[in-house]
C-alpha cells in the first residue's frame, strides 16, 4: 500500500463523522419541518399545550424544555457539594495513593451503570424514601429525577475537576505554604482561582449530558404534559416526551417530537461547545 | 488548624458518601435479582403476560428467562463492533497523524458533538435513516443506532492513545525506509494496542445498557431470534418491557443483575487493562 | 590521493524552520566512504538537524525546508523518495527505541517487514545472525531471541537498534547521540563495536561528548549557530583548531 492510497483510506474515514454530523441534521430539520410549519417555530417553543384530540393537534415544546432545564440546573445543584470534595480528595488531599485510586474506582463504576438501573433503583428505593419523608408526596417528579441525575453526573463532574486540580503547579502551592498558609487557605486562594475556570466548564459539560438523559428521567419525572410548577410536580423533559410517546406516535405529533428532538440537539451541542472551549482555554493557563 | 482538620473531615465524609449510591444500587440489584438467576434464565426467553399471570395466580415462580434479550444483545453489539472498530480506528489515526490539519480539528470537533449527542437522538435519526426506508424495525437499525454511539468513543481513545506514543517508534520505523502505512500498521497500532482495546472495552460497556435508541429501532421481540431484518430484543429493552408491565415485574432483578454485573466487570476489566498498559 | 566521488556531500545545504529561523546555514561538505565523521557543537547548533535532514527526516513536518544539495553517491536525495533514501542510510537515535511489540529476532528484520520485501527462512536466520554478530549481542540473545526486544537493558536495546539499521545494508549510518542515554560501560561497548562498524558503513554520529568524538572519529565537524566552523582530522581539530570559536569549545569556554 503507498502514502497516497493511505492517505486516502484514512481520509474518507475520517469523512464518516462530518457525513454522519450532517446526515443528524438534515434528518431533524426535514423531519421537524412539519410541525414548525404548522405551528411556527417560535410558537411551537413557547406554547405549553400538548393536546392529541384528533382534529384539534396541539403541540408545543414549553412544558419539555422547562422541565429538562429544571432537572438539569437542580441536578447540578445536588451534585456539587458531593463532586468537589471527591474532586479535592482525589486530586490534592490524597493525591496519587491508594484511598484515592479506590475512591475513582468507585466513580467510575458510577459512571458505568446503565441509566436504565439508576432509573429502577430511584423508583423502588428511592422514590418510597421520599414519600415517607413526605418530601415528594406523590413520589415522582422533578426533585426526584433530579437527585438520580446528580448522582449520575457526579462521576463525570469529579473526574474532570480533579484533572484540573491536579494541574495547579506546584511551586504556587509551595510558595503558599511557606508564607504561612493552611491548607484550607491554599484551597481557596491558590487551588480555586488557578483551577476555577477548568472546574466551572466540568459543570458545562455536566449539564450537557444532564439535558440528553432519557431514561431515568422518563422513568421518575412522573410523565405530564404540563410546565412544573414547583420541583415537587411532575412533569416531561425533552428527552422523557420523546421516549414516551415517539413509537405511538404519527404524521404531525412525530413531527413535533422531532421537533423537540432537533431542539435538543441543539441545546446540547450548544452546551458542549461552550465545555469544551472553556476546558480548551482552561488546559493552555 | 482546627479549621483544617474541619475541612479534611468533611471532605473525607463527604467522598465517601458517594459510594453509597453504588453500594446501594449493587446491593439491592444484588439481593432482589439473585434468586432468579438460573440456567432457565438465561436459556428460555421472555413467557407472555398470560403465562406470567397464570403462574402468579398459581403462586409459581414467573417461567422463563431472558435468552431472547441476551442473543438480540449480542447480535446487534456484534455487528456494531465489526463496523465501529476499524472505521473509529482508521478516524483516530487520521486524526492523530494531522493534528495541525483544518479538517481534522473539524472532524475532531464533530466527533465531541456526536459523542455528547443524547442517545435518545441517535435513536430517532436511526429510526429516519433506516427503519423508515426499511418499512420496519429490525436488529440492523438497532446495531446501527449504537455503531453511531461506539465510533466517537473509539475514534477518541484510538487518537489519544496514538499521540503519547513516543515519536521516535514513528521516526525509527520510517527511518528504516518504511512507508507510512506499514510503519502504521506493524509499529503504531501494534504499540498502541493496549489503549485501543481497553478503549473499544469502554465503548461497548457504555452502550450496552443503551435502552432509549433501541426502543425506536430495534423494538422488542419475545422469541428468541437470529434473523437481523426483523425486530429483536435486548437484555435492556427486557428490563424497560418488565418495569411497564406489572404482571412481569418480578424478571426486572434478574435481568438488572446480568446487566449490571456485565457492565462493571467491562469496566473493571477496561481499568485494568489500562493500568497494566500504562506500566 | 585519487579523487573518488564522496559517499556523502553536503552542498550549501540550508533547513529552516519557518521562514525567519534557520537552523543549518550553507553547510558544505564531503564525507569520506569508511570513516567515522563526529558532528560537534553547543545545543542548538543544528547539529541533529543537519543529520536528519541526511535521512529526510523533515518531510515528516510541514514546517520544515531544507534548501541547496545533499548528495549520497553524487545523487541529491532531496529529489528523491524518502522511501528509497531511508533503505540506503540507516539511522539510530538518542533513546534506544526497539518496537516494543516485535521480538529480538523481529525487531532486526523490521527494516524487510516495513518495506515489505519477504524473506525465506533461512535468510532470516542468517539476517539476524549475521546482524546481531556485527553489533556483538549474538552471544547475549541467541536463546532469547523470541522474547520482546523492550526486556534488554539500555546497551543492548541501543546495540539491537544499530542491528536493526544494518539489516539493510545502508550506505551510511546516521547517529544522534547514541550514548547519551546509556551509562559508561554500554558507552564503551558502542564506541568499540562503531570502530568495528566503519569497515563496512560510513558513519556519521552526533555527540555532545568531545572524549567520544576524539575516541572514535577520523573527522571532525565543528557547528555552531547553524554554521559549519571548521571540518577537518579529528587529530588536527583537537591539537591546532583553526578558528577562535572551535578553541572556545574545545578548551570548555563554551557550553
Amino acid at each position: 500500500m503507498n502514502d497516497k492510497l493511505y492517505r486516502i483510506i484514512l481520509f474518507v474515514a475520517a469523512l464518516i463523522v462530518p457525513i454522519v454530523c450532517g446526515g443528524v441534521v438534515y434528518a431533524l430539520v426535514t423531519d421537524a419541518y412539519d410541525a414548525f410549519e404548522h405551528f411556527g417555530f417560535l410558537n411551537f417553543l413557547t406554547s405549553s399545550q400538548w393536546s392529541y384530540t384528533a382534529g384539534n393537534e396541539q403541540y408545543g415544546a414549553l412544558p419539555f424544555i422547562t422541565g429538562t432545564l429544571m432537572t438539569a440546573l437542580l441536578a447540578l445543584v445536588f451534585c456539587i457539594p458531593f463532586s468537589l470534595p471527591v474532586a479535592l480528595f482525589v486530586g490534592e488531599y490524597f493525591r496519587g495513593t491508594k484511598v484515592a485510586s479506590v475512591l475513582s474506582t468507585v466513580t467510575d463504576l458510577l459512571a458505568g451503570i446503565p441509566s436504565i438501573i439508576y432509573g429502577l433503583w430511584g423508583f423502588f428505593t428511592l422514590r418510597p424514601i421520599l414519600m415517607a419523608l413526605d418530601i415528594s408526596p406523590q413520589g415522582s417528579g422533578v426533585l426526584t429525577a433530579s437527585l438520580v441525575l446528580a448522582i449520575m453526573i457526579i462521576p463525570y463532574v469529579a473526574s474532570l475537576s480533579a484533572e484540573f486540580i491536579k494541574m495547579v503547579p506546584n511551586d504556587l502551592k509551595e510558595g503558599a505554604y511557606s508564607l504561612g498558609a493552611t491548607r484550607a487557605e491554599v484551597i481557596r486562594k491558590i487551588i480555586f482561582p488557578v483551577a476555577g475556570s477548568g472546574i466551572f466548564s466540568s459543570y458545562v459539560l455536566a449539564i450537557g449530558r444532564a439535558l440528553g438523559e432519557t431514561m431515568t428521567v422518563t422513568m421518575l419525572i412522573g410523565n405530564t404534559n404540563n410546565i412544573p410548577d414547583s420541583i415537587q410536580s411532575t412533569g416531561n423533559s425533552m428527552a422523557s416526551i420523546i421516549a414516551n410517546q415517539f413509537g405511538e406516535a404519527d404524521d404531525l405529533r412525530l413531527s413535533s417530537l422531532i421537533a423537540i428532538g432537533l431542539v435538543l440537539f441543539l441545546i446540547t451541542a450548544l452546551i458542549n461547545m461552550i465545555g469544551k472551549m472553556m476546558i480548551k482555554r482552561a488546559r493552555i493557563v | 488548624m482546627a479549621k483544617d482538620k474541619l475541612m479534611l473531615w468533611g471532605i473525607c465524609l463527604l467522598a465517601a458518601l458517594t459510594a453509597v449510591p453504588l453500594l446501594a444500587i449493587l446491593g439491592e440489584v444484588l439481593l432482589r435479582g439473585y434468586h432468579q438467576l438460573s440456567w432457565a434464565f438465561f436459556t428460555e426467553p421472555t413467557p407472555t403476560a398470560y403465562k406470567a399471570m397464570k403462574a402468579i395466580e398459581a403462586g409459581e415462580p414467573i417461567p422463563g428467562g431472558i435468552a431472547n434479550g441476551i442473543v438480540g444483545t449480542m447480535i446487534m453489539l456484534g455487528m456494531a463492533v465489526i463496523v465501529a472498530v476499524p472505521l473509529g480506528i482508521l478516524c483516530g489515526a487520521f486524526l492523530a497523524e494531522n493534528s495541525k490539519n483544518r479538517f481534522a480539528q473539524f472532524v475532531s470537533y464533530l466527533t465531541d458533538l456526536l459523542q455528547g449527542t443524547p442517545s435518545v437522538i441517535i435513536g430517532i435519526i436511526t429510526y429516519i435513516w433506516v427503519v423508515v426506508p426499511m418499512k420496519g424495525y429490525s436488529a440492523i437499525a438497532g446495531s446501527v443506532a449504537l455503531c453511531i454511539m461506539m465510533v466517537p468513543l473509539i475514534v477518541r481513545s484510538t487518537e489519544e492513545t496514538l499521540k503519547i506514543l513516543p515519536a521516535s517508534l514513528k521516526e525509527a520505523g520510517l527511518a528504516l525506509g518504511g512507508n507510512k502505512a506499514r510503519v502504521m500498521m506493524r509499529v503504531q497500532l501494534p504499540a498502541a494496542f493496549g489503549g485501543i482495546f481497553t478503549g473499544i472495552l469502554l465503548a461497548v460497556s457504555r452502550v450496552i445498557g443503551e435502552t432509549a435508541p433501541l426502543m425506536f429501532t430495534a423494538l422488542g421481540c419475545s422469541l428468541i431470534r437470529f434473523s437481523v431484518d426483523k425486530p429483536i430484543s435486548a437484555v435492556p429493552l427486557l428490563i424497560w418491557e418488565f418495569f411497564n408491565d406489572p404482571n412481569l415485574q418480578e424478571l426486572i432483578w434478574g435481568a438488572s443483575l446480568f446487566l449490571l454485573l456485565f457492565v462493571l466487570a467491562l469496566n473493571l476489566t477496561a481499568k485494568y487493562l489500562a493500568k497494566r498498559w500504562n506500566q | 590521493m585519487e579523487s573518488v566521488t564522496p559517499i556523502l556531500e553536503f552542498k550549501k545545504t540550508c533547513v529552516s524552520y519557518t521562514k525567519q529561523t534557520m537552523a543549518v546555514k550553507y553547510v558544505s561538505a564531503a564525507i569520506e566512504r569508511n570513516t567515522i565523521t563526529a558532528i560537534m557543537g553547543p545545543s542548538g547548533c543544528g547539529k541533529s538537524t543537519l543529520l536528519r535532514a541526511v535521512n529526510l527526516m523533515h518531510s515528516l513536518y510541514q514546517n520544515i525546508r531544507v534548501d541547496g544539495e545533499i548528495l549520497l553517491n553524487g545523487e541529491n536525495i532531496l529529489s528523491m523518495e524518502p522511501i528509497d533514501v531511508r533503505r540506503r542510510v540507516g539511522m539510530v537515535f538518542q533513546r534506544p527505541a526497539p518496537f516494543p511489540t516485535m521480538s529480538i529476532y523481529d525487531n532486526v528484520l523490521s527494516g524487510f517487514s516495513l518495506n515489505g520485501i519477504k524473506l525465506s527462512k533461512a535468510e532470516k536466520d542468517t539476517t539476524v545472525e549475521r546482524c546481531l554478530k556485527s553489533v556483538a549481542l549474538w552471544d547475549e540473545v541467541k536463546d532469547v531471541l523470541n522474547k520482546k526486544g523492550t526486556f534488554l537493558s539500555g546497551g543492548q536495546q541501543q546495540r539491537l537498534c544499530i542491528a536493526r539499521a544494518l539489516a539493510m545494508k545502508p550506505d551510511v549510518l546516521l547517529m544522534d547521540e547514541p550514548t547519551s542515554a546509556l551509562d559508561p560501560i554500554a558507552t564503551k561497548h558502542i564506541e568499540e563495536l562503531l570502530l568495528d562498524l566503519q569497515k563496512e558503513v560510513t558513519i556519521l554520529i552526533v555527540t555532545h561528548n568531545m572524549g567520544q568524538a576524539k575516541r572514535i572519529s577520523s573527522k571532525s565537524m565543528f557547528m555552531y549557530l547553524g554554521e559549519l566552523v571548521e571540518y577537518g582530522d579529528t587529530e588536527t581539530m583537537f591539537t591546532n583548531p583553526i578558528d577562535e570559536r572551535t578553541k572556545a569549545y574545545l578548551t570548555g569556554k563554551m557550553g
